[in-house]
């Protein structure tokens, strides 16, 4: 899955690269946010974001026609790691602070600003055939659990979430991202999966979610920056702001994200 | 089999076509330098540390062990198959090898999701293996051997079945109007005389499923000393550890070197 990610990035990246030589001259005619924003922006973002930055993504393009929002989506780490490889990237979005502090300390972005929480949940299958009610079933004997890399921040959501719960978890995978565990719920090939609560609203009904005490010690925190690597800063500027406003609140509260209070 | 005389080229021809040199050189830099970047960056001096680390030796040892016996079985069915293909006169046989080399065409990770729907635990055939036997093949070592086979298998068929039909029948014939069996003549007249060729398939078969990840990651999932192999831990230590993916890299790249040196005979010296 994160081959085809990658491929996706790769041309993601050398697209925004071919169209910035453009949208970079006429963005210095322009400066300063108030002139009219073109070009196309970059924004890379953690994989639980797809829906809702697609969606934020085509609600800024049309309020600003001139714009082309350039989405490339992965797990935080490997984006992180692309923008410290020199990725032209205009806005990064991630799923903990602690991917984009590493960000921050390389120099590749500043000021990071929370914009949505989102909570763990167990995805089951539907109609919950092995009765998984507490975090504790999980780690049942038999039972197939999938969960994220420890280095994904999913992965180590979950690993907070059964720590604070005193559970030795014994899953059957470790995947790259959150969508990897999602679809392995979702084909039946394991019986139960850590996922965001996002994940479980966006899979609409192919999996249950089933909410646990613990996941209030483990709630991430999503950090949005703009990047230094990036050739349309204005457009950057505006996008943060869009997914910061009101109506870009809406749309991640739509999803099953919570407000960052 | 054609039997047309090679002729060398003539000596003179009226001018050297340069931009073929610039664009083969061109072409050697493209693929070279990938390499140079690995050698330059390397941490040389925490490698060996970083190689005698225990989940690297594990994901190692795991790798060589699923890429030898993926290997074995590619090699019990695939030769089947190649002969099949060269030497009898199979309906649909076009059809036949373009199916085994689809694999080879097909994206790895597309492949991982076919297995799963027919080898996991709700696929087609999987579904009753778990019923019949209780066996279930995802997030297992068997799993990773039954992705990196699937993978590799046709680099094998299609060596394999180069080889055969590049070797004369008239040898089959005179073993056959010796009164040897058909069976007799494959063991003891065909399969010697095409070693050369199943050897240099099975190597490259070996390589591809070392190198195997996508249809592994999407079939097996990623677990360590279970299914986590050696691309799987590159991966992974590129997100945390760029360092020890460097020295992970350069490790399967000296076992690529020594797959290109096992096969000299057959690349090298044409």
């Amino acid at each position: 899955m994160n081959r085809t990610a990658i491929g996706v990035v790769a041309a993601g990246v050398f697209l925004a690269g071919c169209a910035s030589s453009t949208s970079s001259s006429s963005s210095a005619l322009q400066p300063g946010s108030t002139g009219v924003l073109t070009g196309s922006t970059v924004v890379f973002a953690a994989a639980s974001l797809k829906p809702t930055f697609t969606e934020l993504a085509k609600q800024f393009e049309a309020a600003h026609p001139g714009v082309k929002v350039v989405l490339s989506f992965g797990g935080s780490d490997t984006l992180a790691a692309q923008i410290k490889q020199g990725a032209p990237v205009d806005v990064f979005a991630a799923a903990n602070n602690t991917t984009m502090q590493t960000v921050v300390s390389s120099d590749d972005a500043k000021s990071p600003v929370n914009f949505a929480k989102n909570v763990l949940e167990i995805a089951v299958a539907p109609g919950n055939p092995n009765g998984i009610k507490t975090l504790a079933d999980v780690a049942k004997p038999g039972l197939k659990l999938a969960l994220c890399a420890k280095t994904v921040p999913c992965g180590s959501a979950a690993q907070k979430a059964f720590a604070a719960a005193g559970i030795d978890a014994k899953p059957v995978t470790y995947e790259q991202d959150v969508t990897s565990v999602l679809t392995k719920v979702e084909l039946g090939e394991a019986d139960a999966g850590l996922v965001y609560r996002t994940d479980v609203k966006a899979a609409a009904g192919k999996v249950v979610g089933v909410d646990f005490a613990e996941a209030d010690k483990a709630v991430n925190t999503y950090p949005i920056a703009q990047v230094g690597t990036g050739k349309n800063p204005n457009a950057g500027k505006a996008f943060e702001a869009f997914v910061l406003s009101p109506s870009g609140q809406a749309v991640l509260h739509a999803a099953g994200f919570e407000p960052d209070a | 089999m054609t039997l047309l005389e090679q002729k060398p080229l003539p000596a003179k021809t009226s001018r050297p076509p340069y931009v073929l040199f610039v664009l083969a050189a061109l072409g050697i830099a493209f693929l070279v330098l990938p390499l140079v970047g690995l050698l330059a960056r390397a941490p040389w001096r925490s490698a060996p540390s970083l190689l005698g680390r225990a989940d690297v030796t594990t994901a190692l040892r795991l790798s060589l062990e699923t890429a030898t016996i993926s290997t074995a079985f590619a090699l019990v069915l695939g030769v089947p198959i190649a002969w099949c293909l060269a030497r009898t006169r199979l309906p649909a046989r076009s059809l036949l090898r373009a199916l085994c080399a689809l694999p080879l065409v097909l994206p790895p990770v597309a492949g991982g999701i076919a297995l799963l729907l027919a080898y996991g635990r709700r696929g087609v055939v999987g579904e009753w293996l778990l019923r019949a036997f209780g066996v279930s093949l995802p997030f297992t070592t068997a799993g990773v051997v039954v992705a990196e086979t699937f993978v590799a298998m046709p680099f094998l068929i299609v060596a394999v079945e180069g080889a055969l039909r590049a070797l004369d029948v008239r040898y089959d014939a005179a073993a056959a109007s010796l009164g040897a069996s058909r069976w007799f003549t494959f063991r003891h007249v065909t399969l010697p005389l095409v070693a050369p060729g199943v050897a240099a398939g099975a190597v490259l078969c070996w390589a591809r499923a070392l190198g195997e990840f996508g249809a592994t990651i999407t079939f097996a999932g990623s677990y360590p000393g279970t299914t986590q192999t050696m691309p799987l831990q590159v991966y992974l230590a590129l997100q945390d550890d760029p360092q020890a993916a460097i020295v992970l890299s350069l490790l399967l790249l000296a076992v690529s070197i020594a797959v290109l040196v096992g096969l000299r005979d057959r690349w090298w010296s044409r």
